[in-house]
């Protein structure tokens, strides 16, 4: 029995080997004393303001609002949090839970890097071993990251099995988990996996919604028309969504990763894909899957690593069934436009993974009222992906 | 009485572990055939998945070849029927990840199963707490009532559960109670592949699980050699071996002659175990 629901709908589930169970189980007990105890709470809050640096804040783009002629674009600057993304948020979260749970060890799966950067931090910060995997490919294009990982104590596992990316990266450190799973904690990256992470990773990421809606309630006077976030496995988004869900007035959108377009197959669009992207079951959830007709989990393609991954988080496929949420995508092209457009109007470098949510801002916009507002989560900084933008535009 | 009833008459079992398509789809039925025929009590029969998170590097690396050589759900059921053609008759269990069996259509896939001859169902990522959907498929497979609330087509063909040395004593008993055909009792924390040495613990783990346990019990993970199978023989109804299996003859120039050779061995070794 479980203390929390596990399910979204019929979404989510703990599909994991029985070696597991009952570390979810001790894990969703840590969370749920967790929440439940002030001091914790205090703590984190504490941490959040003096460590991570939040509120982050909340920024009027008036240049790009300006050049796009339409609605009035705010930023939650996400990318001014410690270690340059909100994943942060969530990697301090947990590293607290492990100290209660008395773990001494964690291990991390990470795709662009940030998630890896941000557990080698908390675990620095608290004094745990970490051990991060990533994928090969993405040794490859986020370099920086992986001497930021070293630099701050952790070990980089490069993952060779599969397609070498994200997707790869989380099975090695499943792997590690269940070998040493008495001591290790499993420090997962985004709002997905088995119950209680897709719950549990809402929860320490929801600060951003929380502050976003405070912030532009105070700056405006009211709640934005449109909120806009890039969705991989989708904790930016779902934390951001959190803050104004129950708002029904309050559209929420997600952009997926449009890689060389849908109709090239080389994507990581779950939900813009109907042909491939089906409800199955992957690293213990049950949500939309990009995969082939044999359920042999699809090969995904896109420019920024954070965003290219084959599942979902199963929050987000609920939503996305109950239309109160909207998912779309931006091409590998457009993110890189828009990466450009937001460095020359706005003086900021997003990451790849945030510039995939501009993207939609700068299609979305022109076609809004003056008077009409979106709010974009910002969820990270670019200067992990200058050599891949460098390769691909050059400068 | 079913298949798998039948085969544990002789205790303890021989279970070897071989992915269909593994080195290639007729290999691979030769290698089985040749297991069934000298000395494998039951056999796992493995499918492919792209994400196969419980298994070590072995057993990941047959199952991609098997995967890249154009192994399917459909080709699998296919191989088992083939089997049954050729004359074997003890029990093959099906061992693999559920989204493929979600994609096939999970109720077309056991029926198509049964039908193909599979005896049962070993699905890695499915704990007690998901297993329902999987379950009602079987109960759907038809079958007449007869008293028990188990229709006999799923007391025939179980979904079997596995236990971890993790699992805390009051699951443990849930599980073991509840469990159909055989208990699949994991002897290490950790992934498919070989070790050293048995676990230490694991007379004491067997003892505590039979308290509760009606169903035979078999230990899997981490036996490699036929001396181990004897050591953990002893204490246990039967011994899976996969990934030394997998080495073993995938790993040979001629595959059924090393099947042969690999099943006559650990066939003795349990021999020996039973006194």
């Amino acid at each position: 029995m479980t203390l929390l629901p596990t399910k979204f709908g019929k979404y989510g589930g703990q599909f994991v080997p029985e070696t597991l169970m009952p570390a979810l189980m001790e894990l969703e007990e840590a969370f749920v004393s967790a929440k439940a105890d002030v001091e914790f709470q205090r703590e984190f809050n504490k941490l959040m303001a003096s460590f991570v640096g939040r509120p982050t804040p909340l920024t009027y783009a008036k240049r790009l609002s300006e050049k796009l002629g339409g609605a009035q674009i705010y930023l939650k600057r996400e990318d001014l949090a410690h270690t340059g993304a909100h994943k942060i948020n969530n990697a301090l979260g947990q590293a607290l839970l492990v100290k209660r749970m008395g773990k001494k060890r964690v291990v991390a799966e990470t795709g662009a890097g940030q998630h890896g950067v941000a557990s080698a931090t908390a675990a620095a910060l608290l004094g745990l071993d970490c051990v991060v995997y990533m994928g090969l490919v993405d040794i490859a294009r986020q370099e920086p990251n992986v001497f930021r990982m070293k630099l701050l104590g952790a070990e980089v596992r490069p993952v060779d099995s599969g397609t070498k990316t994200l997707k790869d990266a989380i099975n090695e450190a499943i792997r590690d988990w269940v070998t040493n799973v008495r001591d290790t904690h499993y420090l997962l990256g985004s709002a997905l996996g088995p119950h209680p992470y897709p719950t549990m990773v809402r929860e320490f990421q929801s600060v951003i919604g929380r502050e976003a809606r405070e912030q532009i309630m105070m700056e405006v006077g009211r709640l934005p028309d449109t909120v806009i976030a890039c969705v991989g496995g989708g904790s930016n988004a779902i934390g951001v969504f959190s803050g104004f869900v129950d708002d029904e007035q309050v559209e929420l959108i997600g952009v997926e990763a449009g890689g060389s377009g849908i109709e090239s197959g080389k994507h990581a669009a779950r939900f813009g894909d109907p042909s491939r992207g089906r409800v199955g079951v992957i690293h213990g959830t049950r949500t939309y899957v990009l995969q082939d007709e044999d359920g042999q989990i699809a090969e995904t393609h896109s420019v920024s690593a954070g965003l290219d991954y084959a599942a979902v988080g199963p929050e987000h496929a609920l939503l996305r069934d109950t239309e109160r949420a909207f998912y779309t995508s931006a091409t590998d092209e457009e993110a890189l436009n828009a990466f450009q457009t937001l460095c020359h109007t706005e003086g900021i470098i997003p990451a790849l993974e945030s510039s995939h949510a501009v993207a939609e801002v700068i299609k979305r916009a022109p076609r809004m009222r003056k008077d009409e507002i979106i709010l974009v989560n910002l969820s990270g900084r670019g200067d992990k992906d200058l050599n891949t933008v460098i390769k691909e535009i050059g400068v | 009485m079913s298949r798998i009833t039948e085969a544990f008459k002789n205790k303890p079992i021989f279970m070897p572990y071989f992915p269909l398509g593994y080195p290639d789809l007729d290999t691979s039925i030769d290698v089985i055939e040749a297991l069934a025929k000298n000395g494998a009590d039951l056999i796992e029969v493995g499918l492919s998945f792209s994400d196969p998170l419980a298994d070590g590097p072995v057993i990941q690396h047959a199952t991609q070849i098997a995967l890249e050589q154009g192994i399917t759900v459909k080709k699998s059921l296919q191989a088992v029927a083939e089997l049954r053609k050729r004359g074997v008759d003890i029990p093959l269990v099906l061992m693999g990840y559920y989204n493929p069996m979600l994609a096939y259509g999970l109720e077309k896939f056991v029926h198509d199963a049964v039908e193909a001859g599979v005896d049962g169902f070993i699905v890695p990522d499915l704990p007690m707490e998901e297993a329902e959907e999987f379950t009602s498929a079987l109960g759907k497979l038809g079958g007449r009532y007869d008293g028990d609330a188990l229709s006999p087509s799923y007391r025939d063909h179980p979904l079997i559960q596995m236990l971890a040395p993790t699992t805390p004593p009051e699951r443990m008993e849930m599980i073991a109670r509840n469990a159909k055909g055989f208990i699949y009792l994991v002897s290490v924390t950790g992934v498919t592949g070989e070790r050293k040495s048995i676990s230490e613990g694991l007379g004491e783990l067997i003892a505590r699980v039979r308290e509760h346990a009606s169903a035979p019990m078999c230990v899997g993970f981490g036996i490699g050699t036929p001396e181990q199978a004897k050591e953990v023989g002893k204490m246990a109804d039967g011994v899976i071996v996969g990934t030394a299996c997998v080495k073993a003859i995938g790993g040979s120039e001629q595959p059924v002659e090393a099947a042969k050779e690999f099943a006559r061995s650990f066939r003795e070794a349990l021999r020996e175990a039973a006194g």
